[in-house]
């Protein structure tokens, strides 16, 4: 599903990564580990699509089957719920997408304020909303970047049953917290 | 079928956006009043239509300017381009979508600046209105591409300028004619712009966006 070889990433002079190799298929988890700055986000990017390497070589699926979750839960605060995920699904071709709406903000406990918005959520209730938004076209290679991030207790349990759920999947996810999905992981790359 | 619906969910959701948090068309519209009036008390008495026109269009450019330094601000903030782009629909209906919103966040400014600028100085003919239309059409073209390289940019607030203006000369010296008197031939060289930059921007979004 997404293979990748010798891999390096530069901006200008600074070099971010480089040999980077990985091969992933379904059922496999990759876990990228390593302080703030050592281009943990720089590498999901590449992977996602979203960046080109420097050099090495790069094969990806289509657009398609790519769910990407960066820093940031990437929703529109002025819209509701069902207005961001609507429009997603659009762009996604989601078919029956309403169902599909409904069955997410209903895991993800967000279907009580679905008409509410965004704006006005906490940033654990955007994330579990960002969440939904990346699984809404049933990808199957997830980016995930920190998707712990701004969790409470109830979000992170739901998203480590989704996790779960999406085994036969492939995973591309970097923490802060391995601990939590170590035993999911197939492969790791260290930053150091 | 399947794009131009995703064309009007991509504006649809603009004019919404602007709909709800209300920033854009009333900075443009304060922007653009603003202007009008300082031009009105700053021109002396008896200056002439044509010198007029000239300061009209400088106003829109502007205006325009204004709105396009917004335009890409929801999908900045959120890190949304990401996910636009990595939609697999055709990335070209971003820009398309974007282009739609502008236009009609520029129709409302222009629908209260053309206006008081016949109140303020003289009254505006035919000609000049439709040089305005044609002019909002390339303006938005350009400037939505543009915005986008920008918004990848650090110093978006600069760089958008330093693009866009150069661009949109050919446009203030298209309309300024058309409305001054050469009509039809400034018109007709709206039109080609128009066409030109609409089409080159069409088919460049897709590498603007793309990350290398």
């Amino acid at each position: 599903m997404l293979t990748a070889r010798n891999l390096s990433k530069r901006f200008g002079p600074r070099l971010v990564f480089q040999r980077v190799d990985v091969s992933l298929g379904r059922g496999d988890f990759l876990l990228v580990t390593g302080p703030n700055g050592s281009g943990k986000t720089t590498l999901l990017r590449v992977l996602a699509g979203l960046a080109a390497p420097s050099s090495g070589e790069l094969d990806l699926p289509p657009r398609r089957l790519v769910g990407y979750l960066g820093h940031e839960p990437m929703v529109y605060r002025e819209l509701t719920p069902l207005e961001n995920l609507h429009l997603f699904g659009r762009l996604y071709r989601v078919p029956e997408r309403g169902e599909r709406i409904g069955m997410l903000l209903e895991r993800f406990g967000l279907w009580e304020v679905r008409r509410e918005r965004v704006g006005t959520f906490s940033r654990g209730m955007q994330q579990r909303l960002g969440l939904c938004r990346v699984l809404l076209h049933e990808p199957e290679l997830l980016v995930l970047d920190e998707p712990f991030n701004a969790l409470d207790a109830d979000g992170a349990r739901l998203l480590d049953e989704a996790l779960a759920e999406l085994a036969d999947r492939a995973f591309v996810v970097a923490t802060h917290d391995p601990e939590r999905v170590e035993r999911l992981a197939t492969g790791r790359i260290a930053f150091a | 079928m399947s794009y131009l619906a995703d064309v009007g969910a991509l504006a649809r959701k603009d004019l919404l956006l602007e709909l709800r948090a209300k920033e854009t068309v009333p900075a443009m519209l304060l922007f653009v009043l603003s202007t009008l009036t300082v031009f009105h008390f700053a021109l002396p008495r008896g200056t002439g239509h044509v010198a007029a026109l000239g300061l009209l269009w400088i106003a829109l450019v502007f205006t325009a300017l204004l709105g396009l330094t917004r335009a890409f601000v929801p999908e900045r903030e959120q890190g949304l381009m990401d996910a636009l782009v990595l939609a697999p629909c055709d990335r070209s209906a971003i820009w398309l979508g974007k282009v739609l919103a502008v236009l009609a966040f520029l129709g409302l400014a222009e629908v209260v600046a053309l206006p008081a600028f016949a109140a303020f100085f003289s009254g505006l003919d035919g000609r000049t209105v439709a040089a305005v239309a044609l002019a909002d059409v390339g303006i938005c073209a350009v400037g939505a591409l543009t915005g986008a390289m920008a918004v990848a940019g650090r110093a978006r607030e600069l760089v958008l300028p330093l693009l866009f203006l150069p661009l949109a000369i050919p446009v203030v010296v298209g309309g300024v004619g058309a409305s001054a008197g050469a009509g039809g031939r400034y018109l007709g060289f709206l039109v080609l712009y128009d066409a030109v930059f609409g089409l080159l921007a069409w088919a460049a979004f897709e590498y603007v966006v793309s990350e290398t």
